[in-house]
């Protein structure tokens, strides 16, 4: 069963609705270069976004989260599968279709250092975009709308003339925030957005991206390995694991009842800030295997405290158990 | 700015009052001088010589020597060159244009060569392309200038005969065919010397591009829906240039010092064949004067290398 058709259906229609996403990066090798494998970064992977929703993707290291992101955005070509973001082809779009795709979508990157070009002013980096898709009919006109950018992110009129390096790494990501709300896009992919952060200014950056979406509607795709971070901010969540999502519920559902074996072993690991409460560890075995050559059957049936036979010789499909909790697990 | 500027001129002085006191004591010190020719000739009895000997002051303690030069040198007395019975400076300005021309072109040529095959090379790294570009690039400044020049002189001017082997500085046709002679005698030293530069500099293009290309700015201005070209263009190339842009800064003291090795192949009379002429000759004026300028270039190149960072790079500023 796919995931579209056990949504609710009193659900609006999902803005970006993504179906057996696959990007395989080939490995070349040997004298003459050929292919002699690939990683399988990401292996068929559904989800849907609905318009105005934060859904969170969180996952280890290496788990395909990001370049799930960012093959939404096309910005790595998919390898097969299907995106379609309100109802047009995302896969089948170039040149002006993308360029108008790259409007509707935008992107917030974790190192609020690497993201902005250091040789362009704060105006000049967020009024680009705005020159790029013909938002700004008069140079006053731009101007006024970079003032009321930076205004809206919580800097200042004056930053406008400065350069990235005079900002601290919150003020930067405040800047990136801005740029990619400039356009005034309907999904941003946030990829890793706080990760680089100190905790403090994490919790402003994430409030700020609450009252943007409050104020502008906007939906985040929402790329994350701090769980609680994702838990506050996001209203469902998957869970991802060797390029496979294996869990996707409601946010509250899944922090509360999870019910792969995976993610309660994830979320067993998230500290309680209260040291009088001992939380029962659950240690996964071993090393995440190399996605080159990932185990057959179930991606986790190797460190899978309750793996059987069947685990490594079946893939267990996506399904559904409660209303819209979907779990990917022979025996859940 | 202005103080900064000031800062570093005044701290110049120093440096190269220290670079001419070694050169000087160095050549002082090396064995010749230019009237040992006259030692051996036996047409000048030994009372002329000595008598020579002590009106040029050749016999007085180095430091003398030298603190006669740099008086000399302050008040715009470059010397006299004994080999040549003019005075230095009209030597080196008659040999500047030359140098100037050629030098000057080839490191033209590399840039022209240099940028573009260096940022499509980083474009796709491990391509086909850039497989080549690398391949070149290895062979380029792996085979040095006498070995290449001498190859194509053998090819276009002797067994083809198309071009000419011998710079003439003097080209007695007038008009457009001055123009013609002028370019024809060029192609070959400015191919080979902006060949060989041009491998270096496409390297280093490359690895610059390829630091740059990869971060994460790059991608957003992708994402902002900005052309691939400008993408390269705006974000890409302008900052991977500003560590190519100090190299070129500082590769120009050749520009005006000449290149030696080619000047000598293609016997161009520029300032590269004045030193070795001049270091054979032990003409001690000349190789001091020659020396002296490159220092202050290589002096200035960096001053101006730095001046072009800090306006390339608003990252940087002159405190």
């Amino acid at each position: 069963m796919t995931e579209a058709a056990i949504a609710p259906a009193a659900a609006p229609a999902p803005l970006l609705t993504v179906r057996n996403l696959t990007k395989a990066f080939p490995i070349k090798g040997g004298l003459l270069k050929r292919q002699i494998g690939s990683v399988r970064a990401v292996d068929g992977v559904n989800f849907h976004i609905e318009p105005s929703e934060t859904f969170g993707l969180v996952g280890e290291s290496g788990c395909g989260k990001s370049t799930t992101g960012r093959c939404v955005l096309r910005l790595i070509e998919p390898s097969s599968g299907e995106l379609s973001f309100e109802g047009k082809d995302v896969i089948a779009l170039s040149g002006d279709g993308l360029r108008a795709l790259r409007r509707d979508i935008q992107i917030i990157f974790q190192d609020p250092y690497a993201s902005l070009n250091p040789r362009m002013t704060i105006g000049a980096i967020i009024g680009e975009a705005l020159t790029i898709h013909g938002l700004a009919s008069s140079r006053q006109k731009y101007e006024e709308r970079i003032v009321h950018l930076l205004e809206t992110v919580g800097l200042q009129a004056d930053h406008m003339t400065r350069y990235p390096h005079e900002f601290s790494g919150g003020q930067r990501q405040r800047i990136g925030i801005a740029r990619a709300i400039a356009v005034e896009p309907k999904l941003i992919i946030c990829d890793e957005p706080v990760s680089a952060l100190d905790v403090s200014i994490q919790a402003q950056v994430i409030n700020l991206l609450e009252d943007l979406q409050q104020k502008f509607g906007i939906a985040y795709l929402f790329v994350a390995h701090d769980l609680s971070v994702v838990e506050h901010i996001s209203r469902r969540v998957a869970v991802m694991y060797l390029g496979r999502i294996v869990e996707t519920a409601p946010s509250r559902q899944l922090y509360s009842t999870p019910k792969h074996p995976y993610t309660e072993a994830l979320l067993s690991a998230v500290p309680i800030p209260d040291p009088s409460i001992k939380r029962k560890r659950i240690r996964l075995k071993g090393e995440v295997p190399s996605p080159i050559n990932p185990p057959s059957g179930c991606h986790f049936h190797t460190r899978c405290p309750i793996a059987k036979d069947v685990c490594s010789k079946e893939v267990p499909p996506l399904k559904a158990s409660d209303e819209g909790h979907l779990v990917a697990c022979h025996f859940r | 700015m202005g103080n900064y500027l000031l800062r570093r001129l005044i701290v110049a002085v120093p440096s190269l009052l220290g670079i001419s006191l070694i050169l000087f004591v160095l050549l002082a010190l090396a064995p010749g001088d230019p009237f040992g020719e006259l030692a051996s000739n036996p047409n000048i009895p030994p009372e002329v010589r000595e008598a020579l000997r002590i009106k040029f002051g050749m016999d007085d303690p180095i430091l003398v020597r030298y603190v006669r030069w740099l008086l000399a040198m302050l008040h715009g007395d470059w010397g006299f060159s004994f080999a040549s019975r003019v005075n230095v400076d009209t030597l080196i300005l008659q040999r500047i244009p030359a140098t100037l021309y050629v030098v000057g072109t080839a490191q033209l040529l590399a840039l022209i060569v240099a940028i573009p095959v260096g940022v499509l090379a980083a474009r796709r790294p491990y391509s086909i392309f850039d497989q080549i570009a690398n391949t070149f690039a290895f062979i380029g400044f792996s085979l040095p200038t006498f070995f290449t020049g001498l190859l194509l002189i053998l090819i276009f001017s002797v067994n083809l005969g198309w071009l000419p082997f011998v710079y003439r500085a003097d080209i007695p046709a007038t008009g457009w065919m001055w123009w013609w002679e002028n370019f024809k005698q060029a192609v070959m030293p400015v191919t080979v010397l902006g060949l060989y530069q041009a491998a270096s500099y496409t390297r280093y293009v490359r690895s610059a591009v390829l630091d740059v290309i990869k971060l994460d700015y790059v991608t957003t201005a992708r994402s902002k829906g900005l052309d691939e070209s400008k993408v390269i263009v705006k974000h890409v190339v302008r900052n991977a240039l500003i560590p190519v842009v100090t190299l070129v800064a500082l590769q120009m003291p050749t520009v005006f010092g000449g290149a030696i090795v080619t000047e000598q192949i293609f016997r161009i009379p520029g300032i590269g064949s004045l030193l070795i002429s001049a270091i054979l000759a032990n003409d001690t004026p000349v190789i001091m004067a020659v020396t002296f300028v490159f220092a202050c270039l290589v002096v200035l190149f960096n001053l101006i290398a730095d001046i072009l960072y800090g306006w390339l790079d608003p990252r940087i500023s002159f405190r």
